[in-house]
């Protein structure tokens, strides 16, 4: 199996609390992440494809392409945007697993509409301390 | 969860060996025009080089009593004489026969060196190589499971 994989960063502010719990509540499960004025990340993406290559090319997907693809799944959405504020959060609190889920669902979609390749992992990266991954490759 | 129930107990362990190359080359095919490999190519039909950093792992159980799935002094002669020689400071194009006919993209070149190190490496040892072309695009290429 080969896979491709590109790395792509994009900066975004959120606020990590859930809008029907108190104050309080939030306070005691997300720290000093819940507060209300937010904070900010450098995200990193990590966007691994797999699929037959190209018998012209000799590649999965052409480079060029996947930039096209982050540019409008994740980019165009999120980069420079208070998080909580852009669809489908709020309610849904934009931790980097449910940016993960998120954004990995919407790469997966475009990629399968755009290409002949397919979205095999997307690993998220928060801080350097932490990041999540979503997919198959170990 | 237990820590006997750690996702990864029983299976075999990854041990990784990290080298370094600078190579040129261009995505050239013989059989098509200079217009018909620009077409297709773009500005990749034109000479240029990477800094190639390659990952190679290797998964087994350790020896009882070396502690060792394999000596690393064994990866890195094979990682010299099956990659350093034939591809460090080189042209992909003018001193190899491997891209005449398919063009040495990051995928081609990766596949090729699993196969280069797999026939080199005891049977089954080798699990995958992560071929890194820049700080923002890699390649892997993962021994099949079937």
């Amino acid at each position: 199996m080969i896979y491709l994989t590109r790395r792509y960063s994009l900066a975004a502010a959120h606020v990590l609390a859930q809008p029907s719990f108190s104050a309080d509540e939030n306070d005691r499960i997300f720290g000093k992440c819940a507060n209300p004025g937010g904070h900010g990340h450098d995200y990193g993406f990590e966007v691994s494809v797999t699929g037959p290559l190209d018998e012209e090319t000799g590649q999965i997907i052409a480079p060029g392409l996947l930039d096209e693809i982050f540019e409008e799944a994740v980019a165009r959405r999120f980069s420079h945007r208070l998080l909580n504020e852009e669809v489908p959060f709020g309610s849904l609190v934009p931790t980097a697993e449910n940016i993960a889920r998120v954004c990995s669902a919407a790469l997966a979609e475009t990629v399968e509409n755009r290409s002949t390749a397919r979205l095999a992992q997307l690993r998220v990266t928060e801080t350097p301390r932490n990041f999540v991954e979503h997919g198959e490759l170990v | 969860m237990g820590k006997d129930e750690f996702r990864g107990k029983g299976r075999a362990l990854r041990v990784t060996r990290s080298i370094h190359f600078s190579t040129s080359l261009r995505y050239w095919l013989d059989d098509l025009s200079e217009q018909e490999n620009r077409k297709r190519f773009g500005q990749d039909a034109d000479r240029h080089g990477h800094n190639y950093r390659l990952e190679i792992t290797v998964q087994g159980e350790p020896d009882a009593d070396t502690g060792m799935v394999i000596n690393l002094s064994q990866i890195k002669e094979v990682a010299e004489r099956e990659i350093m020689s034939r591809f460090d400071h080189k042209d992909l194009n003018l001193d190899t026969e491997y891209f005449t006919r398919i063009p040495p993209t990051p995928e081609n070149f990766a596949s090729l060196i699993f196969s280069l190190l797999d026939q080199a490496l005891p049977e089954g040892l080798l699990d995958r190589v992560r071929l890194h072309q820049s700080a923002d695009l890699y390649v892997d290429v993962l021994r099949s499971q079937s």
